[in-house]
């Protein structure tokens, strides 16, 4: 699903981002990375989503080299991916429906299809009364379902977290988390960047952790 | 790929309502003052134009002893002089007449006259004041001409101040439009700006960037074209105000020459129009582009 093949990121100033680091994630795979502020966990993330090209090595996702991916082809590569945030990232003047249903409408689907479907994952995220409301009406683990939502609608391959319970309470966090086990458990791929203690340690996942840019450790059924 | 319909853009326009309000107020305002200095150079200019109109003839006076018949051909004469668009003759006692009309009030001057000092008179309008000196050097070479009376100097003046009008006009209005084009451009950045994290989302979710500027060019367009209309409407009301004041009330001279109510509008309301439409949805374009690389 994923594949980091000596993979280095210099930004400009000198500042080394990852060192050569190689990473192969399975389809169905969930994977914590761990790591430090500034141990390369964003940097990781930014390389997924290709919002930073790698300064050398190569990135394969779903077989496909994205080193050199056109700009125009960026977008497509997204819509494989669901991403959720730490800060969320809903649109603002869009209602939870709104939000989600827009994921749907930029691959094109039909209005039909986008009436289906929305109020249905909606449903799954527990927030079916709240279509109607606009995101600053929310609290933040009711935000963060929504973003959940948006990135599963399109039912992709693979989900990316980065941080996804930072800005939310313990509780909060783990309503989040059984969500995201539960897509795993229906076959999508999780990759979760996340300084969390008690819940890597809790989930007995896959965890890489990152210092200074290294692996300093990959472990099957690991904790923090 | 979703269909974009205008009142999904009103309905955006709507949510963002600040935003939306504060451009179409500096939208009408750059182009009301656009839109002023545009009535008043179009009415100078329409001023001159008539002024000039007044006095593109020529007076060619006769020669008291000449016969109907070489009166007659000296006309044909005229006539085929290259430039003359129409040749009208008029007898001294007509001459007597119309100035007894013009000057009604003092006509109890004329009556002391023992004869009629008037000469018969061919009047030539010309096609284009341009052709005058021409004209003139020409009629030197027919016989039975008394004297060719025209007003060379303000004639002369007249084509000065209209091109200098003009000239003046044209880069008042360049400067102008410039100006509304930066500012308007400017409250676009402003709007597109505040919601650049909107932008970057939607990105972030995979959508084109064509998908994310369509609405947001729409938007541009439909608050340019509001403001174009508001600023017109503004102009309009002004403008038949001063309309019905300058005619009613003031200098008739003026009036006779300014231009109708509906004349204004139609050319203001295409010009705000294009310029407000036009740099709504190019300046969104524009501004969009730096937010787009995510």
């Amino acid at each position: 699903m994923i594949k980091f093949n000596n993979v280095t990121k210099y930004y400009s100033g000198g500042i080394v981002a990852l060192d050569n680091i190689n990473i192969h994630i399975e389809k169905g795979e969930f994977v914590f990375i761990v790591g430090q502020s500034g141990a390369g966990k964003s940097t990781f993330v930014k390389m997924l989503l290709k919002e930073e090209p790698p300064t050398k090595g190569e990135i394969i996702i779903d077989d496909m080299k994205i080193n050199d991916l056109h700009r125009r082809r960026v977008p497509h590569l997204r819509r494989k991916m669901g991403v959720v945030f730490q800060d969320f990232r809903l649109l603002p003047k869009k209602t939870v429906y709104e939000n989600v249903a827009y994921s749907m409408e930029i691959i094109g689907a039909k209005p039909k299809e986008v009436r289906k479907r929305v109020p249905l994952i909606l449903s799954m995220v527990g927030l079916s009364n709240r279509a109607n409301v606009y995101p600053d009406q929310l609290s933040g683990g009711e935000q963060q379902r929504v973003s959940m939502a948006r990135a599963m609608i399109n039912n992709p391959t693979l989900l990316i977290a980065d941080e996804p319970t930072g800005n939310l309470d313990p509780e909060t966090s783990w309503e989040i988390m059984r969500l995201l086990k539960q897509f795993n458990r229906n076959g999508t791929t999780v990759v979760m960047a996340t300084h969390d203690q008690n819940i890597v340690d809790a989930m007995k996942m896959r965890v890489i952790q990152l210092e200074n840019g290294k692996i300093i450790r990959d472990q099957v059924k690991g904790g923090y | 790929m979703k269909y974009y319909s205008v009142s999904e853009t009103l309905k955006s326009l709507f949510r963002n309502r600040m935003m939306s309000f504060a451009s179409i107020t500096s939208v009408a305002a750059s182009l009301l003052i656009l839109g002023i200095i545009m009535s008043v150079i179009l009415n100078i200019n329409s001023f001159s134009e008539g002024i000039k109109h007044q006095f593109d003839s020529i007076d060619v006076y006769i020669q008291e002893d000449l016969t109907q018949n070489e009166i007659l051909t000296l006309g044909d004469s005229i006539q085929n002089i290259n430039g003359v668009h129409s040749v009208i003759f008029e007898t001294k006692d007509q001459a007597l007449e119309n100035l007894k009309i013009d000057f009604e009030d003092y006509s109890y001057l004329l009556e002391g006259l023992e004869y009629n000092p008037f000469p018969n008179t061919y009047i030539i309008n010309l096609e284009d004041v341009i052709y005058a000196d021409s004209i003139v050097n020409q009629l030197k070479n027919l016989e039975g001409i008394e004297e060719v009376k025209y007003y060379k100097d303000l004639i002369n003046r007249i084509i000065d101040l209209t091109s200098y009008v003009r000239n003046i006009g044209l880069v008042l209005t360049l400067f102008l439009a410039a100006i509304a084009t930066f500012i308007i451009n400017n409250t676009i950045k402003l709007t597109i700006n505040a919601r650049r994290r909107e932008i970057s989302i939607m990105k972030y979710v995979g959508a084109t960037s064509w998908y994310i500027r369509w609405p947001f060019i729409l938007e541009g367009t439909i608050l340019g074209f509001i403001g174009a209309l508001i600023s017109t409407g503004i102009i309009y009301l002004i403008y038949s105000y001063s309309f019905q004041l300058f005619t009613t009330q003031f200098y008739v001279v003026i009036a006779a020459y300014m231009l109708n109510v509906k004349t204004i509008v139609n050319e203001i309301l295409t010009l705000n129009i294009i310029i407000g439409t036009g740099i709504g949805a190019l300046g969104s374009m524009v501004s969009i582009r730096k937010y787009l690389n995510v």
